[in-house]
């Protein structure tokens, strides 16, 4: 297997606080990816440097093999790369429907003055919505849903990105479980399976060790933006100072 | 509004024709703040952007339109079209350096270039006659159709204002306006999913733009005067106002909003406040309603969103 996504002596820093310090790692095609830490430690910066939405200070990225310093958000969905978040960033005065239908649009100003949104996206809308349990809420402004149906929809929202500016191979998820009831961290659990039976590259921030266990096929582990310890979870979650990053001295 | 309708119906001929005048008046200059509210209602209400500028472009096209009428001798309609493509060409280079901004900024940006605006339309006199304005700007001929009776210009402005509208509503509608909605929601949430949304947004400005520069065409037009006392900063408040007032995110909103703007000072001649004091009991009046609107349904009358 070849990686899909190499991290390159990245840092990022805060006012003094470096919450991401060069760091580097190798992300494997195909395969879910873990990065688990205590809070603080990096993780969340580490995704949104990724995505854009905050440049790095150092370091630069290799994804598909192709060298990136510089990293737009209005650029990744190019790059193949889609994202949750971890505070939920849906568009909350718009409809459910809506929600679905602004990620399936053509990306050019004139183009999407003359679109109509034809059956094909609508019917990519539908599957999404229907996969996640959110058809019937299709008219619901987003900010009317409850904490888990927002995040179903983010979810279902990043599933929809594909149709127009091509599918992604790179999916970051960031706690996708977090505030979930049961029966809906499932259909999130199926999904991700789904996508990895696709062939889809995730990477999976989360908390919840018995998830990470049971779904990452590798994992960094992350404490004051320095990586801590790499492996397969089992072998990974075992080592000593894991443990106390987590749990303390 | 009891007393408006007792007025007017309980008068002599000669009267009644004047109150007919004034009533069409108040419908023209409702057409074009109708047209203002629509244009800063894309920018504002649709895409979240707190624009105070829109009286700079309504001066832009009242100016470019009164100076193309009066100086170089063309008809109403090519100056009306050259007038919107000056418009356009100010305000996409106003949006380079407002799309610096974001937020309270935005508005602090466009606030500025407001007063920049207002102080070339005062200051070049050797374009503008400055303070002493433009007179003699003649009103449209068309197909034999004489615009210079105030019942058919009525009929000009009120068909501009459904055009405006129509073109709005398909913008709003389509997956353009979708995306502007999206940007007013979370830009950089939207970015992420592979948008330009600097293109949009000065695509949105502009359009704004352009049409607020047809609603000042018809103004000049229709007053047959422009000076620079009718753009000023609080002029784009006004506009603002009637966004707020009448709904954000909602076209009709926009066109209730005038109505209702340009209707309560009138109406609150009518209510018989002592002469001494009814200049100043009608600003009150109007103040007071505006705040208990803004209190008791802050999404406007038929908005869709808060700022």
């Amino acid at each position: 297997m070849k990686n899909i996504l190499e991290i390159k002596n990245l840092s990022k820093h805060f006012d003094g606080v470096r919450a991401v310090d060069d760091l580097s790692l190798e992300i494997e095609e195909g395969k879910i990816t873990g990065i688990i830490g205590p809070n603080g430690s990096g993780k969340t910066t580490l995704v949104n440097v990724l995505s854009g939405m905050i440049p790095q200070d150092k370091g630069f990225f290799i994804i598909n093999g192709e060298k990136i310093v510089k990293i737009k958000p209005r650029n990744i969905a190019f790059y193949g790369i889609t994202r949750t978040f971890q505070d939920i960033r849906l568009f909350n005065q718009m409809t459910v429907l809506d929600n679905m239908l602004v990620v399936l649009t053509k990306r050019p100003p004139v183009g999407a003055l003359l679109e109509k949104h034809n059956q094909l996206y609508l019917n990519k809308a539908k599957d999404i919505l229907e996969k996640v349990g959110l058809w019937e809420k299709k008219s619901e402004l987003a900010i009317n849903l409850s904490y888990g149906q927002r995040k179903l929809l983010e979810i279902g929202r990043m599933l929809a990105t594909s149709m127009v500016t091509g599918e992604p191979d790179i999916f970051l998820l960031d706690e996708p479980f977090a505030g979930l009831f049961p029966h809906m961290a499932k259909i999130v659990e199926s999904i991700i399976k789904e996508l990895k039976e696709q062939g889809k590259t995730m990477i999976l921030i989360e908390h919840n060790m018995g998830l990470i266990r049971e779904l990452c096929d590798y994992i960094f582990v992350m404490d004051e933006g320095k990586l801590l310890a790499e492996g397969e979870p089992e072998n990974v979650l075992a080592k000593k100072e894991v443990i106390e990053a987590y749990l303390g001295e | 509004m009891d007393c408006l309708l007792y007025s007017f119906f309980s008068v002599p001929k000669e009267s009644l024709r004047n109150k007919m005048e004034y009533l069409i008046h108040l419908a023209i200059l409702f057409a074009i703040y109708a047209i203002l509210g629509i244009s800063l209602n894309l920018v504002v209400g649709y895409t979240g952007l707190l624009s105070v500028t829109q009286s700079a472009f309504y001066g832009i096209g009242a100016y470019a339109t009164a100076i193309l009428l009066t100086q170089s001798g063309i008809n109403f309609f090519f100056s009306v079209i050259l007038g919107i493509i000056i418009t356009a060409i100010v305000s996409f280079l106003m949006g380079i350096v407002l799309s610096k901004f974001n937020g309270d900024y935005y508005a602090l940006g466009s606030f500025g270039f407001n007063i920049i605006i207002f102080s070339i339309f005062l200051n070049w006199q050797d374009l503008t006659r400055g303070p002493l304005g433009i007179p003699g700007i003649s009103r449209p001929i068309l197909f034999g159709l004489d615009f210079s009776q105030n019942t058919i210009f009525l009929f000009l402005a009120l068909i501009i204002l459904a055009i405006i509208y129509f073109i709005s509503r398909f913008i709003v509608n389509s997956s353009f306006g979708r995306v502007l909605k999206a940007i007013r929601e979370d830009e950089k949430a939207i970015q992420v999913f592979g948008y330009n949304t600097f293109n949009y947004k000065m695509m949105i400005f502009v359009i704004g733009a352009a049409m607020a520069g047809i609603a000042g065409a018809l103004f000049a037009s229709y007053i047959t005067f422009v000076d620079p006392s009718t753009f000023t900063l609080n002029e784009s408040i006004f506009i603002l106002a009637i966004i707020i007032l009448g709904g954000l995110a909602n076209l009709k909103g926009s066109i209730l909003g005038a109505l209702f703007l340009i209707l309560l000072p009138e109406i609150l001649r009518f209510v018989g406040f002592p002469t001494e004091i009814a200049a100043q009991m009608r600003q009150v009046v109007y103040g007071v309603i505006l705040i208990l609107l803004m209190l008791y349904r802050p999404q406007g009358l038929v908005g869709e969103y808060k700022l």
